[in-house]
């Protein structure tokens, strides 16, 4: 019988196409749809923050770059990646990226925690010439981030694209996007403290790549590696991981 | 190519091209400095190069009246040259950025050669270049010989490969200037991805209509396999690539899915690419030219039906196995190995269908390369479904995920089963659609197949080698209960892997050059044969030449 409606199926085009939407939409449904709709897809975490302007530029360079290629950042509920990288991964501590870079691979290791746990110093190093620091890495170079000035002009437009898709950054954010990401990099020129007062005292400020008076595409990248597994406390307090949040006052 | 247009449609096609020319210089205007200013003028420079070919011939004699009642012929040739070019294109990528793995100042201190800007110009260049003009142009053979019918449209034909390759080519160069969503197999920025929605919806109707047109009453399996790669593809990369630009003038866009609904999303998208893109279309090919080239029918018609309602139902489901033990809800990682373990049954059906089919001409198998590449295909198609539903199990991909046992798994289906079913399709097609009696050089096919062969085992077996170590190692424990091993232990043991991936693929892209050059001299130097002459659709008018089966 099935034999037979199919043989009835197959003599129409248009059937078919519709047929074969209504079986491959089925998954998409069932699994897509809930995660908007469960509340418990992703934790609460008031102290969860966004990115400032300057780590949201140095993630858009993490993404140009196609780091995510080779670094995961999501740490997986096993014993072993708990205890090499930290407290696994929550979904809050995604839930402003756009995209998420979770990635699917490690030739270089997980980065979901990497904030703080070297200093700008050894980041700059290290992308500069990555076999300085590392002899036996096989990662690239990234001498020309420290010779490319920083775009800061459209940093409005990107906040604003941002807040249009559901990040809640503030009109006073937007407004001062390009000042605060000189700012960040800057810490003792007067725009330094706007960054503070907006993101939170937690907020990393310093010469990044360890010239205050130029922002490059180092400072905007390492910045958001400092970031990294930094914007909420959640995964110390949610889990049964004994490690305390790493010093954010670097 | 332009002459086989009626003046109509030579105008038609300058009007079409005038559209993207604007577009481009719209773009162009629009984004300045931006990437997306210098994609506008490469747009500009596709509709000016185009538009001169078609000027260049605009006067020339009209087209015979009595082209109807032939095949349309022309797009898959200029498919078939394409396809191979994006294929020596995207593996060359492949084997440099392999080499990069083993020895990294091979990227020379600039940014559009680094490993994280090429690696999407390989991915794009073998699944859209390579796979994606195979699958266009031999969607264009199948469907008319097995409809008995004229592609339903003189200039849409050139629109979709054409503009397919429009897209490809944003795509790649996009990539060495840093522009991509990052988003994996679907890197592509906003406006590219809209142009494909352009083109993939005139694909849609071009192929629908010209099923439509058919002198069968049934549509043969590898049209629904066809359909649903078009379809579905639609589906996938129409609701993975909404995103928002920051402004009309920029590439830089921001997708509206956001954090762990993202992650579903992407590899929703991204395993359905492997199965929709890399397998069904794929599927399709198998199913016409391995009877064709076994001169065998189909071994059953009932696994067919199982086998293609069992890959468009439950490989949907299967995305999550990408996400076990993340910070995705455990009830739909849970779903996600529960389809990809069923889906070894369908996926069964299509190799043991194929399989059975040779049952019987085995001797066939020995002596003709050709077939033999179609063979290879089915058992790689076998081996890489039983192991991806394998390490969809959740204690098998924690070892595996985020080791190169991933990459090894990919590339056995996408070396072993995708190009080997393009080469064998190709090696199929070209004779018979250059009306040759045969290929240039049946030994350089043979070449072919045994460097094809030899580079996909050597890279393989490295992979899974090199993948299964890096796993253990990283979980490896002392007797204290410490870690074993740094990570930097582990990276360093890749090493000797790394070395042999990328001679693997050497070996490989070598073979893809070698199939290169032997079709251009099919093409250049053998001779026409009589004997192919007889192959044109019924159009109830030359009943001479209806009773002519397909092929």
């Amino acid at each position: 019988m099935a034999e037979l409606f199919h043989r009835k199926l197959e003599r129409t085009a248009i059937g078919f196409v519709v047929a074969i939407i209504a079986a491959a939409s089925v998954g998409g449904i069932v699994e897509i749809a809930p995660l908007f709709t469960i509340h418990e897809t992703v934790e609460d975490a008031p102290d969860m923050r966004v990115y400032t302007p300057l780590e949201l530029a140095g993630r858009n360079i993490y993404i140009r770059e196609g780091c995510y290629a080779c670094h995961s950042q999501m740490i997986r509920t096993l014993r072993d990646e708990v205890e090499r990288y930290g407290p696994y991964s929550l979904a809050v501590e995604s839930k402003y990226d756009r995209p998420m870079l979770w990635g699917s691979k490690r030739t270089g290791p997980d980065l979901a925690r990497v904030g703080g746990k070297y200093s700008d110093f050894w980041h700059v190093a290290h992308l500069t010439n990555p076999r300085d620091v590392v002899p036996e890495s096989n990662m690239p170079a990234y001498r020309f981030l420290a010779r490319t000035a920083l775009e800061t002009d459209d940093l409005q437009r990107h906040l604003q694209a941002q807040r249009a898709l559901g990040v809640p950054y503030t009109d006073e954010m937007i407004a001062n996007a390009a000042a605060d990401a000189f700012g960040q990099a800057a810490p003792d020129s007067p725009f330094a403290a706007g960054v503070t007062e907006r993101y939170g005292e937690k907020t990393q400020v310093s010469a990044f790549d360890g010239v205050a008076t130029q922002l490059t595409e180092m400072d905007a990248l390492v910045a958001y590696l400092q970031v990294l597994g930094r914007l909420t406390d959640a995964p110390y307090s949610n889990t049964a991981a004994p490690e305390q949040a790493p010093d954010t006052t670097n | 190519m332009v002459q086989q247009l009626t003046s109509g449609e030579r105008q038609n096609a300058l009007v079409i091209l005038l559209c993207i020319f604007v577009a481009g210089l719209a773009m162009a205007a629009a984004g300045g400095s931006d990437p997306l200013g210098m994609h506008g003028v490469i747009v500009m420079l596709f509709g000016a190069g185009l538009g001169a070919l078609v000027m260049r011939s605009y006067y020339d004699r009209q087209p015979d009246p009595d082209r109807l009642s032939h095949y349309y012929d022309d797009p898959i040739k200029v498919g078939i040259a394409l396809t191979l070019a994006w294929a020596v294109f995207g593996m060359f990528m492949g084997v440099w950025t392999a080499a990069q793995l083993a020895w990294p100042d091979l990227a020379f201190d600039a940014g559009w050669s680094t490993f994280g800007r090429l690696r999407p110009t390989h991915t794009t260049g073998v699944i859209f270049g390579f796979g994606g003009n195979a699958l266009i142009a031999t969607s264009f053979h199948v469907v008319q010989r097995t409809s008995r019918a004229r592609l339903a449209g003189q200039v849409s034909p050139w629109f979709v490969l054409l503009g397919f390759n429009l897209f490809c080519v944003l795509a790649v160069t996009g990539y060495f200037m840093g522009v991509t969503q990052s988003k994996e197999y679907a890197e592509a920025e906003w406006y590219a991805d809209l142009w494909l929605v352009v083109v993939w919806v005139t694909y849609f109707v071009l192929f629908l209509r010209t099923i439509a047109r058919r002198k069968e009453p049934h549509i043969y399996v590898a049209n629904w396999y066809y359909m649903a790669f078009i379809v579905v593809v639609a589906i996938l990369h129409i609701v993975n690539n909404l995103a928002l630009p920051i402004s009309l003038g920029q590439a830089k866009s921001y997708t509206i899915w956001a954090g762990v609904q993202d992650s579903m999303v992407q590899w929703w998208y991204g395993h359905n690419a492997v199965a929709f893109f890399l397998t069904a279309g794929f599927l399709a090919m198998l199913y016409y030219y391995l009877p064709v080239r076994a001169q065998r029918p189909i071994f059953s018609y009932r696994l067919s039906i199982l086998s293609f309602w069992g890959i468009t139902f439950f490989y949907m489901w299967a995305g999550s196995h990408h996400l076990h033990y993340t910070a995705l809800p455990h009830w739909v990682q849970n779903l996600g190995m529960t389809f990809s373990v069923m889906l070894l049954v369908p996926s069964w059906a299509s190799a043991g269908n194929a399989l059975l089919t040779l049952n019987g001409a085995w001797q066939k198998v020995r002596d003709d390369a050709t077939l033999r590449f179609i063979f290879v295909a089915a058992v790689f198609y076998g081996l890489s479904t039983f192991e991806g539903s394998f390490m969809a199990i959740r204690p098998v991909n924690a070892l595996s995920h985020y080791t190169d046992w991933t990459v090894g798994h990919v590339h056995a289906g996408a070396l072993g089963w995708v190009a080997f079913i393009t080469f064998g399709s190709i090696y199929t097609l070209v004779p018979s659609l250059w009306k040759r009696e045969r290929m240039y050089s049946p030994a350089l096919v043979e070449v072919h197949f045994w460097l094809a062969v030899a580079g996909t085992l050597i890279y393989v077996f490295s992979m899974w080698n090199s993948g299964i170590l890096q796993g253990l190692m990283w979980r490896t424990y002392t007797q204290e209960g410490t870690l074993a091993y740094s990570f930097l232990d582990s990276l360093v043991a890749m090493y000797p892997y790394y070395i042999a991936r990328a001679f693997g693929g050497l070996l490989f892209l070598l073979g893809a050059i070698v199939a290169a050059y032997n079709i251009w001299m099919t093409v250049r130097a053998v001779p026409v044969a009589a004997a192919r002459q007889a192959d044109v659709p019924d159009t109830g008018l030359a009943p001479g030449a209806a009773a002519t089966p397909a092929e």
